[in-house]
């Protein structure tokens, strides 16, 4: 099992590699970098003096370089400007659109999306669970046709309507400050308890309007799941033990069920980083994705790919954290070399 | 005393299409450690009744009349009605897994694959016998025993995929048994097993039961099974009951006309060569619209139409991953030889895993072979099959076609017969519409289906016909040869009967060629010229099909024949016998048939065209064999 946990994390190595290599081949893809574009723009506005400044920064960043050349400086591979200066050493790189190094611009939003991304995970699966059992052992019931008809409209419902009805409802309701994580007092203070308490208190609205489609989906998912594991035949063994219906339901075919939910814990995560930059733009929530999408849309690569890279990172552990979780819930996946035909 | 008496049971069945009777008014009953055995055909209402009695009844389902009075003759509960208790209410489940309980046919999937066998097994004791997880476990590991688990205490903790089909039937019996309820249901308890695993698991139910007292309700469609294990009779056929009284009456004198037209229908050693089973639902083959468009095979009857040579084919087990680079490989045919005569049905048999259906597949080139060569003689002479490519490979496809062994996953639901049948033709671009409609007609009044049900969809079938459109479909693009992957296995026996001699008729009036893979050996010896048997992927004996079974010489054949278990009283199994499991193991056989790792199979001519794998008499015999 130690030699699968160590070999499975060493393999993460040349999968990050691959991934920052697509990434920043992906990003440069568009002709031109930010500080061409703003050369492009001053000459046709016919101001000269500020281009000698911008052309020194384009050598300062390396930006002149061969396409290889500037992606292993980016990962501080090969010298720049600075010498060894990339990823490994730590240096996040600059963003040009900030004018502030990448670090500065991005680090007080990563906490709080890891929170926000946390949050809605738990929120889906502790929401959608029980009504996915509860639909699936009793199909074709009333209590089904009405959580599958709030299903669909949770699908159908777009995220940021809702989300704009909730801040509406909980602010005339109970007084909750409109948009952002935290009531403004708070912003730029130091962490106090009332702090946290606020943050906690203005999670709540973000968390059901990003999760309720993920919410929707999982109990359909779920309720075809254990539909098909219900009627299968080690299910009659266990009835025909003498077990209650609830007992042998929780051992049997919940468990059996449950392989999907965990495999999916690593793809959930990049969904909902990019699924909710909508959502976030228009709750005003200061977390990654706003970032994200400004620094796309401005071609300020060492941001944008900075946070792709963060976003790629989270899925591997995800990803890891599901293969692990699988191979301790699931005999056949840790012995399964072991089987003998 | 009786355990079980079942009076003037009904179940309706409750359904979109309305109500429908599944068992009408059945009475019988099941005395103090005896076995009674009910016999009937699918959809017979055999399962409805083993569900009544556990209580399981789908919820459509409804006991319209009748009682279930079940009494223990230990007096550890009243006698009870159980057509009278809630389905899920705590009386019902006192009773489930305690005084009655049941084995299933599926050993592989009535088993969670989650749990360990010893969690799974000491779950009805802790439910039932107010024990605690250490005592469950003690008292776990002592029915494992009881069951002949080879290593009880391994046998714990170990998961049901780690296990073979045998082992988990028995670990199934082990936990019916662990709180030695005074009735056993066994459905279908050994219909998934080889017989040399069914004539063990036979026995073990019938040494479990003289030791715990136990009366069994043994359900099956084997008359094989009935002979051996029933005191009792009882023969139900569409939810009624036709015949019951003791095993020496039905076997000896039936009077109903349904159980001698099922007993007539079972192929058993004793049949002549010429004598035919005789079907429940015969079907007459129309043969002259095919034979007008059939091309002449030009390999003349006799001479070798097939031939595999020294053929080996190893599975990868396990893909060496990129840091991890270990594989193991199994060899899955070792340097078999065979030749197939035109016009012969050429019987391979032998458990699973012996290679039998891969051998089916490599000549089939659905797969590739590692070394030797397999030929076909398409004419002019034979020549290699494993390089063809493009429209030799596509001649090939058109000569050689398959029948599946489940006839319920080989037919797409979502086409209709009519294209189910036109599709080979339009593959292989043969004809205009109208022809392929005209020549669909045609294949289906040749497996005596009406063309009228063209336009059906394969659900509306049964077992039985859908297995016709797959012999059908097989049969569209005129082969010259046809293998058949256990085409009875999934059947009952009526059916099988009626499809062995649609084979056997379509084989006379078309000419055509079979390799005929099954495990039952009674259907083998009924259809086959010639017999192949295997073992573990090598050739152990092959030669006439009487010549072999009257005088069977390699000591895995005899042990095969020995655990066939025949539907006639004076022949019982002779379960003392049994070797558990050694017969199969070629490194166990005596000289000179010891097979070690690494020794090459070689077939011996020990009697004239009688084959069989003796290395320890290689180089020292004369005649040696080459291919059989």
């Amino acid at each position: 099992m130690l030699s699968y946990i160590i070999r499975r994390i060493l393999l993460m190595i040349p999968t990050m590699l691959a991934i920052s290599f697509l990434i920043f081949f992906i990003i440069e893809l568009p002709a031109g970098d930010y500080i061409t574009n703003q050369i492009a723009a001053l000459r046709a506005s016919g101001e000269t003096a500020s281009i000698a400044k911008l052309e020194f920064l384009r050598a300062e960043f390396a930006l002149d370089r061969p396409f290889f050349e500037r992606y292993l400086i980016w990962l501080g591979c090969w010298p720049g400007p600075n010498g060894f200066d990339g990823l490994i050493q730590g240096n996040w790189g600059w963003s040009f659109e900030f004018d502030r190094p990448v670090s500065e611009v991005v680090g007080p939003t990563l906490p709080l999306t890891i929170v926000l991304n946390f949050a809605t995970i738990l929120f889906v699966y502790i929401v959608s669970f029980p009504i996915g059992m509860y639909s699936a052992t009793r199909q074709y019931s009333w209590g089904d046709y009405g959580f599958t008809f709030l299903g669909y409209i949770g699908l159908a419902t777009p995220n940021f309507l809702l989300g704009l009805i909730l801040l509406y409802l909980f602010n005339r309701w109970f007084g909750l400050s409109v948009g952002g994580l935290m009531a403004p007092e708070y912003i730029d203070q130091p962490w106090s308890v009332d702090k946290a308490l606020s943050v906690l208190a203005h999670l709540i609205v973000p968390t059901i309007v990003i999760g309720t489609a993920g919410t929707a989906a999982m109990i359909r998912r779920l309720r075809a799941n254990l539909l098909d594991e219900l009627h299968k035949q080690y299910v009659t063994t266990g009835r025909a033990k003498g077990l209650t219906e609830g007992r042998l339901l929780y051992k049997y075919p919940l468990r059996m069920a449950l392989n999907p939910f965990i495999a999916d814990i690593g793809n959930l995560i990049p969904s909902l980083v990019s699924g909710s930059v909508i959502v976030s733009v228009v709750l005003n929530l200061p977390t990654v994705g706003p970032v994200l999408l400004s620094s796309l849309q401005s071609q300020d690569q060492f941001l944008a790919g900075f946070i792709l890279l963060f976003v790629a990172v989270l899925t591997l552990i995800g990803m890891l954290v599901s293969d692990l979780l699988l191979a301790v819930l699931d005999p056949r996946i840790r012995l399964g070399g072991r089987a003998t035909r | 005393m009786n355990v079980l008496s079942v009076e003037e049971l009904s179940v309706d069945f409750h359904t979109a299409e309305g109500r429908s009777r599944a068992v009408d008014r059945v009475s019988f009953a099941v005395p103090e450690n005896r076995t009674v055995a009910l016999v009937g055909e699918s959809g017979s209402g055999k399962t409805v009744i083993s569900q009544t009695i556990m209580g399981l009844l789908p919820p459509v389902a409804e006991i319209s009349s009748g009682k279930v009075v079940l009494s223990d003759p230990s007096g550890e509960i009243e006698p009870v009605d159980i057509a009278t208790l809630d389905r899920k209410g705590a009386k019902m489940r006192h009773l489930r897994g305690n005084r009655v309980a049941i084995i299933f046919q599926e050993p592989m999937t009535s088993l969670s694959p989650l749990h360990t066998i010893g969690d799974q097994i000491g779950e009805a004791a802790e439910l039932h016998r107010g024990v605690g997880r250490a005592e469950a476990r003690e008292l776990t590991r002592e029915m494992l025993r009881l069951v002949r688990f080879p290593d009880p205490q391994r046998g714990l903790d170990a998961y049901p995929f780690e296990l073979s089909g045998g082992l988990r039937q028995r670990a199934m019996i082990a936990m019916a048994m662990i709180c030695h309820p005074a009735l056993l249901i066994a459905d279908e308890p050994t219909t998934a097993l080889d017989v040399t695993i069914q004539a063990e698991i036979l026995k073990l139910i019938k040494d479990v039961q003289s030791e715990l007292r136990m009366s069994v309700l043994m359900i099956t469609h084997d008359f094989g099974v009935v002979a051996n294990m029933a005191d009792e009779v009882v023969v139900i056929y569409h939810g009624r009951i036709m015949e019951r009284g003791t095993a020496e009456q039905l076997f000896s004198n039936p009077q109903h006309d349904y159980l001698k037209a099922l007993l007539n229908a079972v192929p058993s050693f004793d049949m002549d060569r010429s004598e035919r089973l005789v079907p429940i639902r015969p079907i007459t083959v129309k043969a002259e619209d095919l034979k007008k468009s059939r091309p002449d095979c030009r390999v003349a009857p006799g001479e070798p139409l097939v031939q595999v040579k020294d053929v080996t084919k190893r599975f990868t087990l396990r893909k060496g991953g990129l840091l991890g680079a270990r594989t193991a490989t199994m060899t899955a045919l070792d340097q078999v030889n065979l030749t197939i005569r035109r016009g012969e049905c050429l019987g391979v048999v032998g458990e699973s895993g012996s290679g039998k259906t891969t051998v089916a597949k490599t000549i089939l080139r659905a797969l590739d072979i590692n070394e030797g060569e397999i030929l076909y003689n398409k004419g002019e002479g034979l020549s290699d099959v494993s390089h063809l490519r493009g429209d030799a490979l596509m001649d090939y496809r058109r000569r050689v076609q398959l029948i599946f062994q489940d006839p319920f996953s080989s037919l797409n639901p979502r086409m209709t017969v009519n294209d189910i049948l036109t599709e080979p033709l339009e593959i292989h671009g043969i004809g205009t519409a109208e022809e392929r409609a005209e020549r669909a007609r045609s294949l289906m009044s040749l497996v005596g289906l009406d063309a009228r049900y063209l336009r059906r969809y394969p659900h509306s079938f049964s077992g039985g016909q859908r297995q016709r459109i797959g012999i059908a479909r097989a049969l569209a693009l005129n082969p010259e040869f046809i293998l058949c992957d256990e085409p009875t296995s999934a059947l009952d026996v009526s059916v099988q009967a009626q499809i062995l001699n649609l084979l056997q008729d379509l084989k006379r009036d078309l000419g055509l060629t079979y390799l005929f893979v099954s495990h039952n050996l009674a259907v083998v010896d009924y259809i086959a010229d010639r017999i192949v048997v295997m073992c573990r992927g090598r050739v152990v004996e092959v030669g006439e099909t009487r010549e072999v079974v009257s005088n069977p010489l390699h000591p895995y054949t005899r042990a095969l024949l020995s655990a066939v278990p025949e539907p006639d009283l004076n022949e019982k199994l002779d379960f003392a016998a049994l070797d558990a499991g050694r017969a199969s193991e070629p490194g166990d056989w005596p000289e000179p048939f010891r097979l070690g790792d690494g020794t090459v199979p070689h077939l011996i001519e020990m009697k004239p065209d009688h084959f069989v794998c003796a290395p320890g008499l290689y180089g020292r015999h004369a005649q040696e064999g080459t291919a059989a």
